[in-house]
């Protein structure tokens, strides 16, 4: 490229190649510093948490029932997994169903598709508070189902939704279309397609969805509080409160009277999202390699 | 277009003497051993019989214009294509080979925008409303340009189709599978190998798995769109030799990019050029004495 070049405007670019050299340091600096600034809040608090918490995690946490003496997490630990389950079980094939749908079956530029994407993205992006109103509102009050696993697991479900079907529709995006053709081709129609030869494809960037989605949920007080409430009980029915983990540590927080047992509480909960998470990772990984 | 001495004579066949798909013979070892005849001798007899050999009309294309959006990209394509025969799609790039092809067993149907006049027909029958479009498929099988072995055992690959099509005993698959495999001359290599994943096989090897994965549904026409441009030439040899052996029992059509490869194994050639058919007649005709300037240029390698 520079062979060609004058010697002034060689030098000039020089000059120019230099002081955009210093910017792009500077830039670089920057970037470093934001990254080992967040890597480090990030690793104290956890760092943090670990040390202050693990020192504290008795066997009394782990009674199966809770009591303000031993402080249990247990009950708040099943009732964790309990909603989670049923958000999953609501969530899971509406959000599957309507990527599916959005992909293989509406028309490419179909408007119910367009306003369907905006409507996700929207939802996606609002705070989990607001749907913790909406569940307050509509299943708690006007459903008059009162705070309960079944009110608390559909807000979850909703809040989550989009989620699902997001990931869902970009894992089944990124089956390739030679497999498409190759099943039509054999004289498979739509459902076949998708049950035997795109589904197959797409299932870890699904679950990796669907594990995002448990992450989400595990991680969530804000929606609970006022939908599923703070009872720290398994609940014995589906119009029964329950309290979830982080639930759970928010009230023991606000309490202010168990300190040491909110640190062991978000030790555990910390080990329940890092293993979600890395599953969650590792899926969407191989889902990249194909 | 039809010179004296070409012999495909159009014959209007009793549909009811439609052949069934019969079942395969490996016999062709037999074949070379009992002749003894020199390859002259065997060409010689074989073009005395040709003009007594009828042609059944198993795909008629009539009038069939075809738009994407706005884009014309087939005029007016007349074109009979005839039963265990071989026909070939010839043409430069984006004259139109594939959309053709593709036409044929609907695949175009999954393109949005994507709509024709004129009509096709299957045995008589019009496939854009005469038959059901799974079922046209099954008899109207397709393999594609880039081998796409589903991501799954070799045997599951090849029992896709027969399970697609309604067959669920495990020993009916079995043999299914296996009649597949060997019809497409896979069954000796990969009949250790069923339970392992087909994208683990060589691109000559994955693409005979799709000719094998067609078969299995037992079509009547086989569509092949530019099936050995991804492969080695040594795939490429396979592929034909199986080609030209599968023409007994099939009508198949190819889109080739290669003319040597046309000039081999077809009896029936196609050229095209800006979505327009320009010239279609027997192969060695096509190459031999071309009736049309453009066919003359493109065969003898002037553009395109
Ligand atoms: N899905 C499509 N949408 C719009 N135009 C297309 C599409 N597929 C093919 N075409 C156009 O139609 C013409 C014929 O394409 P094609 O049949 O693929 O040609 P060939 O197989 O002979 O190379 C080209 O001009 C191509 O750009
Ligand atoms: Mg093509």
């Amino acid at each position: 490229m520079s062979q060609a070049i004058s010697p002034t405007i060689n030098s000039r670019l020089t000059r120019r190649t230099r002081s955009r050299s210093i910017g792009a340091w500077i830039l670089r600096l920057l970037v470093y510093l934001g990254a080992l600034l967040s890597v480090g809040v990030l690793l104290f608090i956890v760092v943090y948490i670990l040390i202050m918490g693990i020192p504290h995690l008795s066997p009394a946490l782990f009674d199966p029932v809770y009591n303000s003496t031993n402080v249990s997490l247990m009950p708040a630990l099943a009732n964790t997994l309990l909603i989670t389950l049923v958000a999953l079980v609501i969530a899971v094939p509406l959000g599957l169903g309507a990527a599916i749908y959005l992909t293989e079956y509406a028309g490419r530029k179909n408007r119910i598709v367009g306003a369907v994407r905006v409507t996700a993205e929207t939802l996606s992006g609002i705070p989990s508070i607001v749907y913790g109103l909406f569940g307050l509102l509509f299943f708690v009050t006007y459903l008059n189902w009162r705070m309960s696993l079944i009110s608390g697991a559909l807000t979850l479900a909703i809040m989550i939704l989009p989620l699902i079907m997001r990931t869902s529709e970009e894992a089944l995006k990124a089956v390739p279309d030679l497999y498409r053709e190759g099943s039509f081709g054999l004289g498979a129609g739509r459902l076949r397609t998708v049950l035997r030869v795109l589904l197959p494809s797409a299932t870890p960037g699904i679950l990796a969805g669907i594990l995002l989605g448990i992450g989400r949920i595990v991680g969530e007080s804000a929606a609970l509080i006022y939908t599923a409430g703070t009872v720290a009980e398994i609940p014995s029915g589906l119009f029964d409160s329950t309290r979830t983990l982080s639930v759970h540590m928010y009230v023991l927080a606000s309490e202010g009277l168990h300190v040491e047992q909110t640190y062991a509480t978000a030790v555990v909960l910390l080990l329940l999202v890092l293993i979600i998470n890395t599953l969650a990772a590792t899926l969407v990984r191989r889902f990249a390699k194909g | 277009m039809h010179s004296p001495n070409t012999r495909p004579i159009s014959v209007t066949v009793d549909l009811t003497h439609k052949t069934a798909y019969r079942p395969f013979i490996a016999d062709a070892d037999v074949a070379i051993q009992s002749a003894d005849i020199t390859p002259a001798q065997e060409a010689e007899t074989i073009l005395a019989n040709l003009p007594l050999e009828p042609t059944v009309e198993r795909i008629a294309i009539k009038h069939l214009d075809l738009f994407y959006g706005s884009f014309q990209a087939l005029k007016d394509i007349n074109l009979s294509i005839a039963s265990n025969q071989i026909t070939a799609f010839i043409g430069p790039s984006g004259c139109g080979k594939s959309t053709l092809i593709k036409s044929l067993n609907r695949m175009n149907d999954l393109i949005d925008g994507c709509r024709h006049t004129g009509a096709i027909l299957l045995d008589g029958i019009d496939i854009d409303t005469g038959i059901n479009v799974n079922l046209l498929r099954k008899r109207v099988g397709m393999v594609f340009q880039k081998p796409n072995p589903f991501p799954m055992n070799v045997y599951d690959n090849v029992a896709f189709g027969p399970r697609t099509h309604g067959i669920k005993g495990k020993a009916q698959l079995d043999e299914a599978v296996e009649k597949a495999l060997v019809d497409a001359a896979l069954f000796d290599e990969l009949k250790d190998r069923l339970k392992e994943n087909a994208l683990g096989l060589s691109g000559g090897q994955q693409q005979r798995l799709c000719i094998a994965r067609a078969l299995a549904v037992q079509p009547e026409v086989l569509l092949m769109d530019e099936p050995t441009s991804a492969l080695d030439p040594i795939s490429t040899a396979r592929i034909e030799e199986l080609v030209v052996q599968l023409k007994e029992h099939l009508t198949i059509v190819i889109v080739t990019h290669n003319m040597q490869q046309a000039a081999r194994i077809s009896d029936k050639t196609a050229f095209f050029l800006l979505g327009e058919l320009i010239e279609a007649a027997p192969t060695q005709d096509i190459f031999m004495m071309p009736q049309d300037e453009r066919t003359a240029d493109y065969v003898a390698g002037r553009f395109g």
